[in-house]
């Protein structure tokens, strides 16, 4: 016979057993406290690693903050590692927050429109497909996007919309030059359209989360009083999701501040203002990857740290806004992998 | 007042700019997907996965070379954060489902939520102070610990949500029959969220695979197989985004399409593992 008809009779024989012999106090009671003490060293190990992270940078950048003092070294325009040992962050500062908001204020909204495309026109089966590819964006290595960005997309930039602006500039606008910037490839432009793509799945799911969460009698309500169908998105449903809206573009907007990988290959690396808008340009991980495994001088690394730690404020600040968001519109889900 | 004929001519442009934006954002991915494999698909050869990388010379003058110990290193350095991160993710879990009235609770959740946001780059930095530091050399360990701290609090979420799912009743049960507190998580509760739990832990080992930023000062990288196996742990090791990095930015061609290759490689691991998380969630639906 198989198995099947042996358990039966096995299970009742352990069942049998244990009803003898009920578990000790012991192993109830103990066994118990044992577990809680240990989860709750885990889950406080997270408290630990988080306090950790602020006091290790802040910890290691204050010799440079000490130095300069920490609002100076904010608005310290030189960084000279190599002469005078100077070091200041408005370069890293201005080139972060350039590009993330401009990232954001392009991909806002096209990320919106697929949000609402797929939550309210396209069949089940196209939504699926798009919701897949959406997500794979956010799947993509920032590295292999970086390497399509400077073999593929840096170069065909410069030569199909870069040098032709700047050319036109050229004989039309001489005075619009500096603002353009050398028309290299590598720059603030180049890597602000990288960003753009790379944070469109956060808005997105955000946004067809909300949307989702709409009362079917809120639409029907405004089709009844012959809306169209983007009137009824229009009036009906975006107004009620714009909560999830929001707090989805703010954490594209903390996406976009901390990436680093693509950024850092693409932005051309120059760390003295002024950028220009093709031009090569610097934001604060970036600086971090190009110069954290050269730095020799102390002052040098302590620096970076205190980068390190003015990053760490400026994204606890956009989370702590993101979180607040969430809580207050009470969103669920809208999990990008 | 605007006429219908009006209002339906609007209807129709809002919806072909909806169709329009989407094809916009998607566009590019194709665009990237496409590149990559057209560049990278020469490169993969038998030698990718045997040789090690070596000096630039070596590919210069046309000996093999591939990348044996970056996807090596992969492996273990990924797995070993793996194995860092997912008792702490799933304790922390557990922490938040199962003990609800913790006072400890709400801030795990802020700290938790402010953890992952936190940029790749700065957990790197605090691996490189922590690990990197005291041991005075860059290491495999070091790398892992890194990539750990990108594990850990996405675990914990998923962990959270995944036994949150399971309906109290089942709790309930188990305690009816005299279960200990400890045996109703670890024997009916955990088993009943398997599909959640193996779900949220790939994906967070998907996201840290892809990670290079806390690996450049963390395991460092490193041409060469590591002589012991120990190495491995102890020493700079090789891993495939921080090397893809290296070779995009070398000057050498012939290490660009090795760049490629491992871009389909990397690509590839990660988007099984991504396929695989959202098999399951389709599954358990």
């Amino acid at each position: 016979m198989t198995s099947d008809s042996d358990n039966p009779n096995n299970s009742s024989k352990e069942v049998r057993e244990l009803l003898r012999r009920p578990p000790s106090a012991i192993y109830r009671w103990l066994g118990d406290r044992i577990f809680a003490v240990v989860v709750v060293l885990l889950g406080m190990s997270i408290i630990a690693l988080a306090t950790a992270m602020a006091i290790v940078l802040f910890g290691e950048g204050s010799l440079a903050l000490r130095q300069f003092g920490f609002w100076d070294f904010l608005r310290g325009t030189t960084w000279d590692p190599a002469v005078q040992l100077v070091f200041g962050a408005l370069p890293f500062l201005f080139g972060t927050v350039v590009t993330s908001v401009a990232a954001l204020l392009i991909s806002i909204f096209p990320a919106i429109a697929v949000g609402i495309f797929t939550a309210e026109y396209a069949p089940r089966w196209l939504s699926a497909i798009i919701d897949n590819l959406i997500q794979l964006i956010a799947a993509v290595p920032s590295v292999v996007i970086g390497i399509w960005g400077i073999f593929v997309l840096a170069p065909w930039m410069r030569d199909h919309v870069y040098l032709p602006i700047f050319t036109w500039a050229e004989t039309s606008y001489p005075a619009l030059l500096p603002i353009l910037g050398n028309p290299m490839g590598y720059g603030l432009a180049t890597a602000t359209i990288v960003l753009s793509l790379m944070i469109v799945p956060y808005t997105t799911a955000l946004t067809k989360d909300a949307i989702k969460s709409v009362p079917v009698a809120q639409r029907e309500a405004s089709s009844a009083l012959g809306a169209t169908k983007w009137e009824v998105i229009r009036m009906a449903v975006l107004p009620y999701a714009r909560g999830g809206i929001l707090a989805g573009a703010i954490l594209s907007l903390g996406r976009a501040i901390g990436e680093t990988m693509a950024v850092a290959m693409l932005i051309g690396n120059k760390n003295t203002l002024p950028f220009s808008i093709f031009g090569a340009g610097a934001t604060m991980p970036s600086v971090i990857v190009n110069e954290f495994r050269e730095a020799v001088e102390s002052l040098h690394l302590s620096s970076l740290m205190a980068i390190g730690f003015t990053l760490f404020i400026i994204a606890l600040i956009v989370n702590l806004i993101a979180a607040y968001m969430t809580r207050k519109f009470s969103i669920k889900g809208g999990q990008v992998i | 007042m605007k006429t219908l004929l009006q209002r339906n001519i609007r209807d129709r442009i809002m919806e072909s700019l909806l169709v329009l934006s989407t094809i916009v954002v998607l566009l590019p991915l194709i665009i990237i997907l496409v590149h990559v494999v057209v560049n990278g698909i020469s490169a993969l050869n038998w030698d990718f996965f045997t040789q090690e990388l070596g000096s630039p010379s070596r590919a210069m003058q046309g000996r093999p070379t591939g990348l044996v110990h970056t996807i090596l290193g992969t492996l273990v350095v990924d797995f070993l954060a793996l194995f860092i991160a997912v008792p702490i993710g799933f304790g922390a879990g557990i922490m938040l489902s199962e003990f609800p009235d913790h006072k400890l609770n709400p801030t795990l959740r802020v700290m938790n939520d402010t953890l992952n946001g936190m940029p790749a780059i700065l957990k790197g930095l605090l691996a490189f102070v922590l690990i990197v530091k005291p041991m005075g050399t860059f290491s495999g360990l070091a790398g892992a610990v890194a990539l750990a701290f990108v594990m850990i609090p996405i675990i914990a979420r998923t962990t959270e949500s995944a036994l949150m799912s399971i309906p109290w009743s089942i709790r309930e049960a188990g305690l009816a029959i005299g279960l200990p507190r400890w045996r109703v998580v670890l024997s009916t509760v955990m088993p009943a969220a398997r599909f959640g739990l193996v779900t949220g832990t790939l994906i967070a080992f998907a996201r840290a695979a892809g990670e290079a930023a806390p690996l450049l000062f963390t395991s460092f990288g490193n041409n060469y197989l590591p002589n012991h196996w120990l190495g491995m742990l102890l020493g700079p090791v090789d891993t495939l985004p921080q090397r893809l990095y290296s070779l995009a930015i070398s000057p050498y061609s012939h290490w660009h399409s090795m760049g490629w290759a491992a871009a389909i490689v990397l690509l590839v691991f990660v988007i099984l593992c991504f396929g695989t998380a959202r098999y399951l969630t389709r599954q358990k639906h």
